[in-house]
């Protein structure tokens, strides 16, 4: 039954054949260009130094050499120092984000919580208005004296507002009054209803809100930029942004050069500095796809207002 | 003596309901409080505070070390000066001007091109191929502009880029400003239309499939059903996201602007937005006083725009307004 009407769907809502094909090429084309640049990346990262700086970057190399990754290896430290600043603060910011958001929105879903309305109205004014880079930025350098530690790339983005609201509307419409009811009456705590009557009913939100945080996190340089000059706390981002700017920065404050068999003449810096943005994309472009489905959903999970 | 023993014992017994009535009350909301507590602390320190640290745009603000409120002590009152010296700038008009077309742009070319893919994609045959272009079309939403920026050079390196050797040019992008009104709405369009059209297609595709029955019976060809059918049903959600956009046009895209052009001076013309402005004048030149005026004039008007624009919202869609 079901796959016969499918089947009728599919014929109802469909183009002729050949302005299926004339419109496939063009979607097709325009999807093309959204791999193409990273397929071409992924190309000058494993092309030959000699070959780039000779016939510049080219889509099918004459030469091709592992040489860009290989310096990464011997480079080590410094990278690795970066990789590991961005996975931490990928890995608490999230868990700060999704705990401080949902128990947050748990809060103000709650019809018997009296401060609610307060709470809620705490909240929205937050998304009214902005406080600008300017005051933001005094507040955690001045009254915080965050600059130049790594909760200045994590406090900044541990709440966010929006989802919060987004999160309420969830638990309403989730969570039912009366389970909660049923579990206070056998005696449990607001905490562990929470803990384990909520959260499991509520995976597919948390879910959803922790990958946006977490891909926030990952991809941030803009706290960086504006509060780390220390070069042990650059996350990887940041790290490639210095880098495009001074390709220089990649031979400097690094014992590695030295080390390097060629000399500093034959360091592949072009390749290397590619592979670099290989590393920083590959753990996205390699696991979104499968999370995709939870990224779409984040629109349609709050319909904002109930 | 008899007169006061009962009576403090009344009192007695009244605060001990008081002080029990209160023990329930906390005992009713003190966990919720506690599960609030951590997100409204840093709305103090993220957004109530800052919104207070707005007042050094009337400040001749310097840097203390003795701390916040001491750096807003001792800082001299200007009254209104910041503000004079920003629009007799000529950055203000510039800056203004910048940031409001190019979200113009941004506003009509995502809505015209996601829904035109939206659509077609929603009747194209092979549903698989249609997941594979979504998925490919999501890959720039997800990357930073840093990465995004990497791309952009690979094309655009005057000595090593594809571009120049493909046209055997010699063009030097970084200091060409006529370019880069194209090259930034083409990149600040191509990196958000794999989810703009994503969320018409789920709109598109939510369309009751008895419309395009009885329309085909009626002997409607493709482009009348989409002309009649589909587009008349996405229109609530093009007038949403409009107004949404809207809303925040006085906010710039910083990422897109800083780091895609990489801040090269030559571009100042054309890649001038508020948000470079403000970032500009608070790291590079030190001003902070322009800075945190420019900053409060974008907060505000972006304050008055998005409050006009959602009680547009209501009058459209009550359901989607945010307030």
């Amino acid at each position: 039954m079901r796959k016969k009407k499918a089947i009728e769907d599919v014929q109802v809502r469909a183009f002729g054949k050949k302005t299926d094909l004339f419109f496939n090429i063009i979607i097709g084309l325009f999807a093309i260009t959204c791999i193409l640049p990273l397929f071409f990346v992924v190309v000058i990262s494993l092309t030959d130094e000699n070959t780039l700086s000779q016939y510049g970057y080219q889509l099918w190399p004459k030469k091709w050499s592992f040489a860009g990754y290989e310096y990464l290896a011997t480079m080590g430290g410094e990278l690795m120092r970066s990789l590991w600043i961005s996975v931490i603060v990928t890995v608490f910011g999230t868990i700060i984000n999704a705990t401080f958001t949902s128990t947050y929105a748990y809060a103000i879903s709650r019809k018997s919580f009296k401060y609610r309305k307060f709470f809620t109205i705490f909240c929205l004014i937050t998304m009214l208005f902005s406080p600008g880079m300017v005051a933001n930025y005094i507040v955690v350098t001045n009254l915080l004296n965050l600059k130049d530690t790594l909760w200045a790339l994590i406090l900044p983005m541990a709440v966010s507002p929006f989802n919060i609201i987004v999160m309420r509307t969830f638990f309403k419409r989730q969570v039912s009054e009366s389970i909660i009811e049923s579990a206070r009456i056998d005696g449990a705590s607001e905490l562990r209803i929470f803990l384990q009557i909520v959260i499991p009913l509520a995976v597919p939100g948390i879910a959803t809100i922790s990958l946006f945080a977490a891909l926030g996190y990952w991809n941030d340089w803009f706290n960086a930029l504006l509060y780390i000059s220390d070069d042990k706390l650059v996350p990887l981002q940041y790290l490639l942004m210095k880098i495009q700017a001074n390709i220089e920065m990649l031979t400097q404050n690094s014992g590695a050069g030295a080390q390097y068999a060629g000399g500093l003449a034959a360091i592949p810096k072009e390749a290397t500095r590619m592979a670099m943005v290989v590393i920083a994309t590959l753990p996205i472009a390699a696991t979104y796809p499968f999370f995709q489905k939870y990224f779409v959903r984040g629109l349609t999970i709050g319909g904002v207002k109930e | 003596m008899k007169d006061v023993t009962p009576k403090s014992g009344l009192e007695n017994s009244v605060g001990r309901k008081k002080r029990s009535k209160f023990r329930q009350k906390f005992s009713n909301n003190g966990p919720f409080i506690i599960f609030a507590l951590p997100g409204a602390i840093w709305m103090v320190f993220f957004f109530y505070i800052p919104v207070f640290a707005n007042v050094v745009a009337f400040k001749d603000f310097k840097f203390s070390p003795d701390g916040f409120l001491a750096s807003l002590a001792q800082s001299k009152w200007v009254g209104f000066q910041n503000f004079k010296f920003l629009f007799s700038s000529n950055a203000a008009w510039l800056i203004t001007k910048n940031t409001l077309l190019y979200n113009l742009g941004f506003i009509t070319l995502n809505l015209i091109i996601a829904v035109f893919f939206a659509i077609v994609m929603s009747e194209l045959r092979h549903k698989k191929l249609v997941k594979t272009y979504q998925t490919s079309m999501l890959l720039p939403y997800f990357l930073s502009w840093v990465i995004i920026a990497y791309f952009v050079m690979a094309f655009l390196n005057p000595e090593k880029g594809l571009l120049n050797s493909m046209l055997h040019t010699d063009i030097n992008w970084y200091a060409e400003p006529k370019y880069w009104p194209f090259f930034l709405l083409m990149l600040g369009t191509w990196k958000g239309i794999g989810y703009n059209s994503i969320l018409y297609f789920a709109t598109v595709m939510g369309i009751d499939p008895t419309y395009y029955e009885a329309a085909m019976v009626d002997g409607a060809g493709k482009w009348q059903q989409i002309k009649n059918i589909t587009i008349p049903q996405l229109l609530p959600l093009m007038t949403l996201m409009t107004i949404l956009a809207v809303g925040n046009i006085f906010r710039a895209d910083f990422g897109l602007f800083y780091t895609v052009p990489q801040n090269s001076g030559a571009l100042y013309n054309v890649t001038s937005v508020l948000d470079t402005y403000i970032y500009n004048g608070l790291t590079a030149t030190g001003d902070i006083g322009m800075s945190s005026a420019a900053s409060l004039y974008q907060s505000v008007v972006g304050c008055i725009l998005l409050v006009s624009t959602n009680m547009l919202v209501r009058r459209v869609d009550s359901d989607s307004a945010l307030f």
